[in-house]
C-alpha cells in the first residue's frame, strides 16, 4: 500500500519549489470565486494548500485503489458485447470512487461545478493514475473534452453539459479518427447536414475512437458539402442516443481497460460547437492539444511504475552472488531511467506552467475585452511557445517513457517477459504513447517550426535572464556548447533554403533542442537542491555528445539517403 | 416520508500497524503520545454504510466521538468523507473510561440529539478489540441491535435487511427503525474523502456550546465561518458524574504483561519437501492442535 503522491519525492520536490503565483494569479482572478463558492480558496497559500490535499488524496486513490485493480483490468479488460461495451469491474469501481472523490470534472471552472484546477497540477494527477492504470487514464483523461465546450461552446451547451460531466455523471470522447484519416484528418470523410429544422445530423463511420461508447462525443465531421479539405470540417457535439452503433472494438497489445471502439452514425442528431468550418483548424487543434499534454504525462506515469518495479527487482535479485544493481551495466541503466524520469517531468511541467499561463491570458482577454491591446503581445507570445512546447513534452516523454519500459524487462531478464510481473504489462502499455494523438514523426512536424524559427533560443534567453547560472560555471559551459549547436545547425540547414533539409533533418533537430532544453530546465532545479544539480551534470554530459554527432551529420551534407533509399528499400 | 437520519460512533485510535519499538512505556502500557493515530478502520466502513444508505435514500449522517480535542480529526475525515454534522464528547471528566462509561456517554449524547433512525458502529475498535460499545448503546437506548453486519440487503424508510457474519454462517436480519447497527471490515470498501468537501471543510474549528442542538446554526452558509463541529461536555448531554470516565469503569486493569514471542531455536528442524515430510508435519500441527 502506498500513496502515489507522498512516495513520489520528485513530484514533492517539483510541488514544493514551483512558483504558481502566475498561474493562481489567472486562473483565480483575485479569487473571487470565494464570495459564491465554499470550495474556492482564499489566497495565494490557500490555493497552494488546496492543490496539496487534492495531490494526496489523488495520490491515496491511485496508490492504494486503482493500482491493486490494474493487473486484473488488463487481463479481462473492456469487452463488446451485443452492441455494447462493458468496461473491467476494476474500471467501473475506480471511475465510482474517483467521482465520489469529486475527481472527475478537476480543470473545468467552480461555476461549472469543477474544481479550477491548473494543468500544471493536472498533470500530476494524470501521471499518478497513469502510474496506477494506464487505462484508466484515457477515460479519465477524456473528461477534457468538457473543457473544448467550455472554451468553445454557448453558454446554452456548457450549462446543459460541463456540470454532468463534473459530478462524473456522463463520460467523454472525441471522435476523430476514421478509416481514412489517420494522421490526415483533412481526409474526414463523416457526413453532417443540417435539415431545414436547423438540426444536425451525422451519418458515417469512425475507427479506433478511444471510449467510443460515451454518453457524450466530439465528433469531427464534413458539414460543407463538395470540399474536400481542413476547411469543410466543424465539431459536433453528440449525445448518445440509439442512432449511433457500436460495430466493434478492438483487440490490442495494450490498455486493455479502454474500450477503442468502430462506430457508426446512423442519422443521429448532434448539435454543433462553435462555428462551422472551425473544426479542425481551431477546435479539434485545441482538443488535441489537451490530449498531447495528457499523453505526455501519461507516458511518465507509465515509466515511473516500471522503473520502480525495474529497481525493486534489481535490489532483490542475486547472481554472481551478489545483487545485481551493484552490476555497472545494471546501475547504469536504471541512473539513465531515472534522469529520463526526471527531465520528462520538468519537460512536463514546464510545458503544462506554459498552457497554463496561455490559457489564463486568454480567459482573462475574454472576460476584460477592454484590455485586449494590453494582453495581445503576451497571449501570441505563449501560444507560440505553447505550441512547441507540447509537442515537445509528448514525443520526448513518450519515446524515453518506451525506453525506460524497454530497459524495464531488460533489468528482470526473462521473468520480466512473463505476465507474472507487471513490467510486461507497463511496456505493452506504454507503446501506444508514441502512436496514438499523433505520432512521434507528426510531433515533429508540429514543432520543427518553432525551433528553426529561433522560438527556443528565445526561450533559452529566458532562462538565462532569470537564473544565476555562474554559481554553476562548468554546467554554464555545457549549457552554452548545447545551445551553440542547436543554432548552428539551425542555420546551416537554413542557408539551404529548402524543405527537404528541413524534412530530413526534423528529427535530429528536435532532439537537439530537447537536449538543450532539457539541459537548462534540470539545471535550473540545479540551482535549488545539489541532487539535482547532480542529475543535470549527468544528463548534460551524455547530451553534448548527442548534439554534437547530430552536428556533424547534418554539417556533412550528406543526404544520400535521401537519394538512395529506393534503391536499399526495395531490394 | 421524513428524511432519515443517521448517526455514526467514530473512534480515533492509536495506528497499530505503525506500532515502534517505543510503543509501550515501561510499565505495560500504550505510549499513545508515540503512536501516529488514525480513523478506527471498522468506524470507516460504519460510515461508508451510512453515506450508501444516505446515497439511495437522502438522509442526514451526524457523526459523534468522544475523544480529546485532537480527535477532532476522524470527525473532519468524516465531513470530507460526505457527513453532514460532527459532534465532539469531550471532556476532562471522560478520562479513563471503559466500554460502559464509554456506551453511556455516547447514549447521553445520541439522547440529546434526539431522533433517529439508523445508528452504524463499527464492529470493534483496533485499540481494544472488545465489540462491546455498540451493543451497549443499544442495550442502553432500549433499541434493536443487528451486529457484526457485512452487508446491507436492503433499506427502505422504514426498514433495514442486513446480512450478518455468525460463528456458523450467514444470517439474513430485517428491523425497523431505530436500529443499532455494528458493520464489520468486510461489509464494504470505504470511499475516500471528497477533494471539494476538504476544501470546504479544511479550516473548520470546534465550538462549544451548552444550547440544545440547534439544526439552523449549523445549517451549511457559503459563509465558512458559520461551520463548526459542535463541541459537548460531559454537563451539556448531561450525563450522571459518577457513570462517565473512570468513576464510570469497573474494568480495572490489575497487571499487565509484555509477552514477547520468541522462537525456540532448539526445536527449530527442517521440513523436506516431501509428502512425507510434509504429512508428518500437518499430523504434527493437528497434534498440537493448531489445526482444527
Amino acid at each position: 500500500m502506498s500513496n502515489f503522491y507522498n512516495d513520489n519525492q520528485d513530484i514533492i520536490f517539483h510541488m514544493e519549489n514551483m512558483d504558481l503565483r502566475r498561474i493562481v494569479e489567472l486562473k483565480e482572478d483575485n479569487f473571487t470565486d470565494s464570495k459564491t463558492c465554499r470550495y474556492s480558496p482564499l489566497d495565494y497559500e490557500d490555493t497552494r494548500d488546496n492543490y496539496k490535499k487534492l495531490l494526496e488524496i489523488m495520490g491515496d486513490i491511485t496508490g492504494n485503489y486503482i493500482a491493486p485493480r490494474a493487473t486484473e483490468v488488463d487481463q479481462l479488460g473492456a469487452t463488446y458485447k451485443d452492441g455494447e461495451v462493458a468496461y473491467a469491474q476494476g474500471t467501473k469501481e475506480a471511475i465510482d470512487i474517483l467521482k465520489k472523490a469529486d475527481l472527475m470534472g478537476m480543470t473545468l471552472p467552480r461555476k461549472y461545478e469543477g474544481l479550477n484546477l491548473p494543468k500544471t497540477i493536472y498533470s500530476m494527477c494524470i501521471e499518478m493514475v497513469s502510474r496506477a492504470d494506464a487505462s484508466l487514464m484515457n477515460l479519465v483523461g477524456l473528461q477534457d473534452i468538457a473543457d473544448t465546450i467550455c472554451k468553445f461552446g454557448s453558454e446554452d451547451q456548457k450549462a446543459r453539459y460541463l456540470p454532468r460531466f463534473a459530478r462524473g455523471e456522463v463520460m467523454g470522447a472525441m471522435a476523430l479518427t476514421e478509416p481514412d484519416a489517420g494522421s490526415d484528418l483533412q481526409a474526414v470523410m463523416l457526413k453532417a447536414t443540417q435539415n431545414p429544422d436547423g438540426n444536425w445530423y451525422l451519418n458515417g463511420v469512425k475507427r479506433f475512437i478511444t471510449n467510443g461508447c460515451a454518453d457524450v462525443s466530439l465528433v469531427l465531421a464534413r458539414s460543407e458539402d463538395k470540399t474536400t479539405d481542413g476547411r469543410g470540417l466543424s465539431l459536433f457535439v453528440y449525445e448518445r442516443d440509439k442512432n449511433m452503433t457500436i460495430r466493434r472494438i478492438e483487440h490490442k497489445l495494450g490498455i486493455h481497460g479502454s474500450p477503442t471502439c468502430e462506430i457508426q452514425f446512423n442519422n443521429a442528431r448532434c448539435e454543433l460547437l462553435g462555428t462551422r468550418r472551425m473544426g479542425l483548424i481551431k477546435y479539434t487543434m485545441s482538443l488535441m492539444n489537451g490530449a498531447r499534454l495528457g499523453i505526455a504525462a501519461q507516458s511518465l506515469g507509465i515509466a515511473e511504475a516500471a522503473y520502480r518495479e525495474a529497481l525493486k527487482y534489481a535490489k532483490e535479485r542475486n547472481q554472481f552472488k551478489k545483487k545485481i544493481l551493484n552490476f555497472t551495466a545494471v546501475y547504469e541503466m536504471l541512473t539513465d531511467m531515472k534522469i529520463g524520469l526526471e527531465a520528462s517531468r520538468t519537460l512536463l511541467y514546464e510545458t503544462s506552467k506554459i498552457v497554463d499561463i496561455k490559457e489564463g491570458l486568454e480567459e482573462r482577454m475574454e472576460k476584460y475585452p477592454e484590455r485586449k491591446s494590453d494582453l495581445r503581445d503576451e497571449i501570441s507570445k505563449y501560444t507560440k511557445l505553447a505550441g512547441l512546447f507540447t509537442p515537445l513534452a509528448k514525443a520526448h516523454n513518450a519515446e524515453i517513457g518506451n525506453k525506460i519500459c524497454y530497459d524495464a524487462i531488460q533489468i528482470h531478464g526473462g521473468v520480466g517477459y512473463t505476465t507474472e510481473f507487471s513490467v510486461e504489462r507497463h511496456a505493452r502499455d506504454q507503446r501506444i504513447t508514441n502512436i496514438y494523438e499523433g505520432t512521434t514523426q507528426m510531433q515533429i512536424v508540429a514543432a520543427i517550426g518553432g525551433i528553426t524559427s529561433g522560438l527556443v533560443s528565445e526561450r533559452l534567453n529566458e532562462y538565462e535572464n532569470d537564473n544565476d547560472f555562474t554559481k554553476m560555471p562548468d554546467l554554464f559551459k555545457s549549457l552554452q556548447e548545447l545551445r551553440t549547436n542547436l543554432e548552428l545547425a539551425v542555420s546551416h540547414i537554413k542557408k539551404r533554403n529548402d524543405n527537404l533539409s528541413i524534412e530530413f533533418h526534423a528529427r535530429r533537430l528536435t532532439e537537439m533542442a530537447l537536449y538543450t532544453v532539457n539541459s537548462y530546465l534540470l539545471s535550473i532545479a540545479g540551482l535549488k537542491n545539489d541532487r539535482k544539480k547532480q542529475i543535470a551534470k549527468i544528463y548534460t554530459s551524455k547530451a553534448l555528445p548527442d548534439s554534437r554527432s547530430r552536428l556533424e551529420f547534418i554539417s556533412s551534407n550528406d543526404y544520400s539517403i535521401v537519394e538512395l533509399h529506393e534503391g536499399i528499400i526495395n531490394h | 416520508m421524513g428524511a432519515l437520519n443517521i448517526i455514526v460512533t467514530v473512534k480515533q485510535v492509536p495506528d497499530t500497524h505503525n506500532i515502534s519499538v517505543d510503543a509501550m512505556k515501561e510499565d505495560g502500557t500504550v505510549n499513545r503520545a508515540l503512536l501516529p493515530t488514525i480513523f478506527n478502520p471498522e468506524d470507516l466502513n460504519a460510515l461508508e454504510e451510512a453515506l450508501k444508505v444516505k446515497d439511495q435514500l437522502g438522509g442526514k449522517i451526524t457523526v459523534i466521538t468522544m475523544g480529546p480535542p485532537k480527535a477532532i480529526e476522524v470527525l473532519k475525515d468524516s465531513l470530507y468523507r460526505g457527513a453532514d454534522e460532527a459532534i465532539l464528547i469531550s471532556d476532562r471528566k471522560f478520562a479513563g473510561a471503559d466500554t460502559l462509561a464509554t456506551s453511556y456517554s455516547l447514549k447521553c449524547a445520541i439522547e440529546k440529539l434526539g431522533k433517529y433512525d439508523i445508528i452504524f458502529c463499527g464492529r470493534q475498535a483496533i485499540d481494544g478489540d472488545t465489540a462491546q460499545v455498540g451493543p451497549q448503546i443499544a442495550e442502553k437506548l432500549k433499541i434493536n441491535q443487528i451486529t457484526n453486519i457485512i452487508n446491507v440487503e436492503e433499506v427502505t424508510h422504514e426498514s433495514i435487511t442486513l446480512r450478518r457474519q455468525t460463528e456458523y454462517g450467514q444470517e439474513i436480519v430485517k428491523s425497523r427503525f431505530p436500529v443499532l447497527i455494528t458493520v464489520t471490515a468486510e461489509a464494504n470498501e470505504p470511499r475516500f474523502p471528497s477533494v471539494k468537501r476538504v476544501m470546504m471543510f479544511k479550516n473548520i474549528t470546534k465550538k462549544e456550546t451548552e444550547e440544545s442542538y440547534d439544526e439552523t446554526y449549523l445549517k451549511i452558509d457559503t459563509d465558512r465561518s458559520k461551520k463548526y463541529i459542535t463541541e459537548w461536555s460531559a454537563d451539556s448531554i448531561g450525563a450522571d458524574s459518577i457513570k462517565i470516565g473512570l468513576a464510570g469503569s469497573p474494568t480495572k486493569v490489575k497487571h499487565i504483561e509484555k509477552v514477547v514471542l520468541t522462537a525456540n531455536s532448539k526445536n527449530m528442524q527442517d521440513i523436506p519437501n516431501t509428502e512425507v515430510g510434509i504429512c508428518a508435519l500437518i499430523n504434527e500441527l493437528k497434534n498440537e492442535h493448531i489445526f482444527g
